[in-house]
């Protein structure tokens, strides 16, 4: 199989994150672009993984999904607290620091 | 698996099922991502985040990762989703609210997204332009173990500490006081 299938396949899902990520004013909807742009990546570490026929391709996906594991947990705790104090988990309402 | 891969690969270059199969599960993919940022309702949302994970999943069974594939479905599909379903029952006044996104921002945002995509596949068409990955055989689980314990521990210990941490700061972060 081509390599450039699974780059290609990775990059459609990296830009589609990236838009969630521009779009989205839902905090959720956020995390689960941020997802997308982590899943697109490990499909290239793997797809690099087997052209070398490597295993550190394997491996760093495996790291990969456990930071992104660890990214939701914050994530979500943040978005909770968020909705707690100022119920909704619209971003764009999150501008106090702004100038 | 295993032996579908290897007569697959003896017979011709070709792997026609198997691209056939991609062909189709990236279509789902992609049509599925796209759903998850587009769809107004955060649950169904979550629900076309499954198609996409799972479909990676299948991505990392084409490319012979057979224990990233598991991992991919018990981590992501198992414990990510439930987690965000969870979110979206804690913060339920978000339900399906998402349609306030201005016309002007959304614009760009596509425009950014197409143009990434854009310079990305003339990068990596004009790099990789006719490169094969050949998968005689999936890589056994034991071949990524060894490696973890020994070529990569460190990163492998330091990912631990981070999971502690971020399990640690997600409680405080969240705990009512």
């Amino acid at each position: 199989m081509l390599l450039n299938q699974f780059l290609l396949l990775a990059a459609a899902l990296f830009c589609i994150g990236v838009y969630g990520v521009l779009a989205r004013k839902n905090g959720m909807l956020v995390l689960m672009s941020v997802e997308l742009i982590l899943n697109a990546v490990n499909i290239n570490l793997v797809a690099f993984g087997a052209l070398t026929d490597d295993v550190g391709g394997a491996v760093f996906a495996l790291f990969t999904i456990a930071v992104a594991a660890a990214e939701v947990g914050i994530g979500l705790a943040i978005v909770l607290l968020m909705y707690r104090n100022r119920r909704s988990i619209d971003l764009s309402q999150a501008d106090m620091l702004k100038g | 698996m295993s032996a579908l891969l290897a007569a697959a690969s003896t017979d011709s270059d070709l792997y026609v099922a198997q691209n056939i199969f991609f062909g189709v599960i990236a279509t789902t993919m992609i049509w599925a991502a796209i759903r998850v940022v587009t769809t107004s309702n955060v649950v169904h949302a979550a629900l076309w985040l499954v198609l996409v994970l799972g479909g990676v999943a299948v991505q990392f069974l084409f490319l012979g990762a057979e224990f990233v594939a598991v991992t991919q479905v018990l981590i992501y599909i198992g414990a990510v989703i439930v987690l965000f379903l969870f979110g979206v029952m804690l913060t339920r006044a978000s339900m399906g609210d998402d349609e306030t996104v201005a016309g002007e921002k959304r614009l760009m945002a596509a425009v950014t997204g197409v143009l990434l995509f854009a310079v990305m596949a003339v990068a990596l068409i004009d790099s990789f332009e006719d490169v094969r990955v050949v998968i005689d055989e999936p890589q056994s689980t034991a071949l990524v173990s060894d490696s973890i314990f020994s070529q990569y521990i460190v990163p492998f210990e330091a990912v631990s500490v981070l999971l502690l941490a971020a399990l640690i700061g997600a409680i405080v972060v969240a705990r009512r006081d």
